[in-house]
C-alpha cells in the first residue's frame, strides 16, 4: 500500500499505521520460559515453608560445600560474561576458551553438587527411605532439580561452543550467545536463591 | 525473508522481521510431502486442525464414558451385559459394572474432559489457529516449538489411552488425584500401573502446555502487524493471551506437584505421606502432608478453570459482536474482567479445601476473593446481553452457541457464589451441588464456546460451510439437554448425595431421588448421542459441505481477508494494515463510504471520512493513525 501523505488529493490519502510494540521473539521467549521455571521453584519453596511450619522436621546443617560451589558457580557466570565480551570484540580464540571454562565451571558445580549429596549421606539425611525426612527429601529434590536446568545451560553452552566454531557468533550475530548468558546468569541467580532460602529455612 | 531451514535453533525466525517484510515475496510455496505438511507441519493452521481432531476424539471418548457411569447411576438395578464385548473384565459375573472400574471410569472422564478437550482442544485449536490469522501475521514465533506442542500432546495422549487398557485399570483416584489414595500402589488397583501412566501422560501434557503458551504469549506481543495495537486486538486474542499466561504461572506448580507425587510412589519419599496403615501393615512413611497437595494441586487447578473458560469467553466476544452486526459492547471493560479474572484465579485456590481443617478466618480471606469474581463475571455477562440487545441478530449456529454460554455462564455462575461461601460449602461439598456447579459454569459454557468457535470459522479452517439445520438440531439439544442434565443434579446435591458414589441403593434418604437419577441419566445419553449429529455434520462439511465465501460472516478481523484455503503463510501478498478496532459493526454513515453494515480493521480511515467518528477524524486530521497521541493531548 502507499503509505504517507504524497498524495495532493485527499481522498487518496492513506494515513500510516502506527508500528507495534516488539522485541527479539526468541530472547522473549526465553524470558518467558524462564518465568516458568520460577514459577517451579516458587512452588518448591513454597511447599517446603508449609511443610515445615507443619513440624516434624530434621534439623541439619547445610554442607560446606555449598559455598564452594557457591563461588564456583559466580565464576561461571563472570566467565559467561567475559565470553559475551570477547563476542562483541569479535575475538573468537579467546571466546571459544571463555565459552570452555564457563562449561567447565558449570561441570564443576554439578560435581561439587554431587559431592554435597555424599556429605549430606555421611550425615544421615536421606533422599528416601524409612530415616527419610521431608527436610532432607526437599534439599535433595530443590538440588537436584537446579542441577537439572544447569545440565540443559551446560547443553546451551555446547551449542553455543559449536556455534562459535562454525562463526556463527561474532559482533553482528550475538542474539545465540546474549541469551545463551540471560539463561546462565538466571540459573546462578536461581541458586543463590536457593542457597540463601536454604540458609534462611534450614 | 525468514530463513525456515535453520535447524541448529531450537526456535526458528518464521516472520520475526515482520514489520519490515511487506513487500516480499513471502509464499511458502516449496513442494512439501505429505509427512511435512499434514503430519510434522510447522503451519499453525494444520496444528490447529491436529488439536481439534484429537480434541473431538477425546470428547467422544470422554462423552461415551460420561454414559457408562450415568446407566449405573440412573439404573442401578440395570444388566450391563451388553456392554461386555467392549469392556470385558470389567463387568461383573452377575454382569454389573465393576465398582472399581466405575471410579476409573469417573477419573479418566474428568481428566479427559477438562485437560485433553477444554485445555488442548479448546485452547490448543483456536489459540494456533486465530492468533496468527488474527494479528497479521505469517505463522506462529516459533514453528518448531508449536509442532512439538502437539507432538507432546499427542504423546500424552497416546500414554492416556493406553492406560485404559492396562488389566489394572487407569488411574482412578479421580483427577484431582489427592494422595495418599494415589501415592500407594497397595491402595486400589487404579493406583498402580495407571496412576504412573497419568503421571507421565500429565508430565508430557505440561510440556505441551507450556511450549504452547510460550509461543502463543511470544506471537502476540512480537508478531503484530503495524497498526494492530493492544487496544485494536480483537477479544479473541485478548483471551487466548491471558489464557496462555495463566498457563504458564500455573502448570509449573502442577508439575511440581506431579514430581514430588512420582517420588513418594516410586523412591519412597513422604512429602505427601504421614504415618499410614494399609491391610493392617504399618508404611515406613511418616511426616508427610497430603493437604500440602491439594495447595499444589488447587494452585495449578483454579487457574486451570479460567484456563478452560476464557478462551470461550474471547470466542464468544467475537461471534457474538459479529452476529449482533454491533460493536462489542464495553471492549476495555471486556479486557479488563478479563485481566480481573487471571488475576483473582491465583488467589483463590483454597475455597476447594474449605473442608480440609482449615482456619476459618482463612477462609474466611478465601471466601471474600472468591465472591469477588462474580464482578469482573458480571461485567462480562451484562457486556454480553448489552451487546445483543437491540442486534441486529442473525441466528447462526455459532451465535446460538455463544448465546447458550451466556445462559450457562450466568446459571452455573450463581450456584458459584453460593459455593464460594465457606459455611455453605461445608455443607455442599463432596455432593452432587459442585457436580452440578462445574459442569454447568465450566463444562458446558466451555464446550458451548468450542462449538461456537468450530461453527465459526469452519469455513476458514476447511472453505467449505458446516449444515446450519444440522447445527441448530445438534444445537438445541445439546442446549436443553445440557440444562435437563445439570439443573436437577442440583437438588440432588441438597438431599445429600455424595460424589464418586457407585450406588445409592443401600440409603434410605435417597429413595425419594430415583426417578430424578434416572431422569439425568436419559437425558444425559440423549444429549450425549445428538453430538454425533455434530461429530457427522463436522466430517461430512469438511469434504461436501457448501463452498465457503471469502467472508461468510461479514467480519472485520483480518482472518477473513486471506484467500479461501490461505497457504503455509497465510497471506499470499502482503499482510493488510490495520487502521481500525475490530469492531466497527453498523456504524453510521458506513453506506455513504460505500460499505454495508461492518468495516474491516485494513481499511483506512481516510476511504470512510462520512463514518469516521470525531476522535478518528482528530486522528486523521494530524495526519496520522496514533490513538495515543490523542489521548495525550486530551490530558
Amino acid at each position: 500500500m502507499i503509505a504517507g501523505n504524497t498524495l495532493d488529493n485527499k481522498a487518496e490519502f492513506i494515513e500510516e499505521p502506527q508500528e507495534t510494540l516488539s522485541m527479539h521473539p526468541q530472547k522473549f521467549a526465553l524470558w518467558l520460559f524462564i518465568v516458568s521455571i520460577i514459577m517451579l521453584f516458587a512452588a518448591f519453596t513454597s511447599a517446603y515453608i508449609v511443610r515445615r511450619a507443619e513440624g516434624n522436621w530434621l534439623e541439619f546443617d547445610l554442607p560446606n560445600l555449598f559455598w564452594v560451589n557457591t563461588i564456583i558457580i559466580l565464576m561461571s557466570s563472570a566467565s559467561m560474561h567475559w565470553s559475551l565480551i570477547l563476542a562483541k570484540k569479535d575475538n573468537i580464540d579467546l571466546l571459544k576458551i571463555a565459552v570452555v571454562i564457563t562449561s567447565l565451571l558449570g561441570f564443576a558445580f554439578l560435581v561439587g553438587q554431587l559431592y554435597a549429596w555424599k556429605d549430606l549421606v555421611a550425615s544421615s539425611v536421606w533422599f528416601a527411605g524409612e530415616q527419610s525426612n521431608p527436610a532432607g527429601s526437599f534439599l535433595y529434590v530443590i538440588t537436584g532439580l537446579h542441577a537439572v536446568h544447569l545440565i540443559s545451560g551446560i547443553v546451551f553452552l555446547a551449542i553455543v561452543l559449536v556455534s562459535t566454531f562454525r562463526l556463527k557468533i561474532h559482533s553482528k550475530r550475538l542474539a545465540r550467545i546474549e541469551m545463551c548468558a540471560t539463561y546462565w546468569h538466571f540459573l546462578d541467580i536461581l541458586w543463590l536463591y536457593l542457597f540463601g532460602f536454604l540458609l534462611l529455612n534450614h | 525473508m525468514a530463513d525456515n531451514h535453520n535447524q541448529g535453533d531450537a526456535i526458528k525466525e518464521v516472520g520475526h522481521d515482520h514489520a519490515h517484510d511487506h513487500g516480499h515475496d513471502h509464499d511458502h510455496h516449496h513442494d512439501q510431502s505429505f509427512i511435512s505438511k499434514y503430519i510434522f507441519s510447522e503451519d499453525h493452521k494444520v496444528i490447529a486442525k491436529q488439536f481439534l481432531f484429537t480434541g473431538i476424539f477425546w470428547a467422544v471418548i470422554g462423552g461415551l464414558m460420561s454414559l457408562v457411569f450415568r446407566l449405573q447411576l440412573g439404573f442401578p438395578e440395570m444388566s450391563m451385559e451388553f456392554l461386555r464385548p467392549i469392556l470385558g473384565g470389567w463387568i461383573t459375573e452377575a454382569g454389573k459394572l465393576e465398582p472399581e472400574f466405575y471410579l476409573a471410569l469417573v477419573t479418566m472422564h474428568g481428566t479427559i474432559m477438562v485437560f485433553f478437550v477444554l485445555t488442548a482442544g479448546l485452547s490448543g485449536t483456536f489459540s494456533n489457529f486465530l492468533i496468527p490469522l488474527q494479528i497479521g501475521a505469517r505463522d506462529m514465533a516459533s514453528g518448531f516449538m508449536n509442532m512439538l506442542s502437539y507432538w507432546f500432546f499427542f504423546g500424552s495422549s497416546v500414554i492416556m489411552f493406553a492406560s485404559i487398557f492396562l488389566e489394572t485399570g487407569p488411574a482412578s483416584g479421580s483427577w484431582v488425584i489427592y494422595p495418599p489414595l494415589s501415592a500407594l500402589p497397595q491402595a486400589m488397583s487404579g493406583s498402580g500401573a495407571g496412576m504412573t501412566m497419568w503421571l507421565i501422560s500429565m508430565a508430557l501434557f505440561i510440556i505441551s502446555v507450556l511450549l504452547g503458551g510460550i509461543n502463543y504469549i511470544t506471537t502476540v506481543i512480537n508478531l503484530r502487524v503495524k497498526g494492530m495495537s493492544f487496544t485494536r486486538l480483537p477479544l479473541t486474542i485478548w483471551a487466548f493471551f491471558i489464557t496462555a499466561i495463566i498457563g504458564l504461572l500455573s502448570f509449573p506448580v502442577l508439575f511440581s506437584a506431579a514430581l514430588l507425587l512420582i517420588f513418594d510412589r516410586s523412591l519412597g519419599t513422604s512429602f505427601f505421606l504421614s504415618e499410614i496403615y494399609i491391610a493392617g501393615e504399618a508404611l515406613h512413611h511418616q511426616g508427610g502432608s497430603p493437604v500440602l497437595f491439594q495447595h499444589l494441586f488447587w494452585f495449578l487447578g483454579h487457574p486451570e478453570v479460567y484456563i478452560v473458560l476464557i478462551p470461550a469467553l474471547g470466542i464468544t466476544s467475537e461471534v457474538i459482536a459479529t452476529n449482533a452486526r454491533k460493536p462489542i459492547f464495553g471492549y476495555k471493560a471486556m479486557i479488563g474482567s478479563i485481566l480481573g479474572i487471571a488475576v483473582l484465579s491465583f488467589i483463590v485456590w483454597a475455597h476447594h479445601m474449605f473442608v480440609t481443617g482449615m482456619n476459618p478466618f482463612l477462609g474466611s480471606v478465601f471466601m471474600f476473593l472468591t465472591l469477588i469474581i462474580a464482578v469482573p463475571s458480571a461485567v462480562k455477562s451484562f457486556n454480553y446481553i448489552t451487546t445483543l440487545w437491540r442486534g441486529n441478530i442473525i441466528f447462526t449456529p455459532a451465535m446460538m452457541f455463544s448465546i447458550g454460554l451466556v445462559s450457562m455462564f450466568i446459571s452455573g455462575g450463581v450456584t458459584g457464589i453460593i459455593l464460594g461461601n465457606n459455611a455453605m460449602d461445608i455443607q455442599l461439598h463432596d455432593t452432587y451441588y459442585v457436580v452440578a456447579h462445574f459442569h454447568l459454569v465450566m463444562g458446558s459454557a466451555s464446550f458451548f464456546g468450542m462449538m461456537a468457535g468450530v461453527y465459526h470459522w469452519f469455513p476458514k479452517m476447511f472453505g467449505r460451510m458446516m449444515d446450519e439445520k444440522l447445527g441448530y438440531i445438534h444445537f438445541w439439544f445439546t442446549f436443553v439437554g445440557a440444562y435437563l442434565v445439570f439443573f436437577p443434579m442440583h437438588y440432588i446435591g441438597i438431599a445429600g448425595f455424595p460424589r464418586r458414589y457407585y450406588a445409592f441403593t443401600n440409603f434410605d434418604f435417597t429413595k425419594s431421588f430415583t426417578d430424578l437419577n434416572a431422569f439425568i441419566s436419559v437425558a444425559a445419553i440423549i444429549t450425549v448421542f445428538s453430538q454425533f449429529v455434530f461429530v457427522f455434520n463436522f466430517i461430512y462439511s469438511i469434504f461436501r459441505g457448501r463452498k465457503a465465501s471469502e467472508n461468510p460472516w461479514g467480519s472485520t478481523t483480518l482472518e477473513w481477508t486471506t484467500p479461501i484455503n490461505p497457504g503455509h503463510g497465510n497471506w499470499p501478498g502482503e499482510i493488510p494494515q490495520v487502521y481500525r478496532w475490530p469492531y466497527d459493526y453498523s456504524k453510521p454513515n458506513s453506506e455513504k463510504d460505500g460499505f454495508g453494515d461492518f468495516i474491516p480493521q485494513h481499511i483506512p480511515l481516510s476511504q470512510t471520512p462520512h463514518s469516521n467518528l470525531p476522535h478518528e477524524k482528530e486522528m486523521l486530521e494530524r495526519g496520522g493513525n496514533n490513538e495515543d497521541e490523542i489521548k495525550i493531548n486530551e490530558q
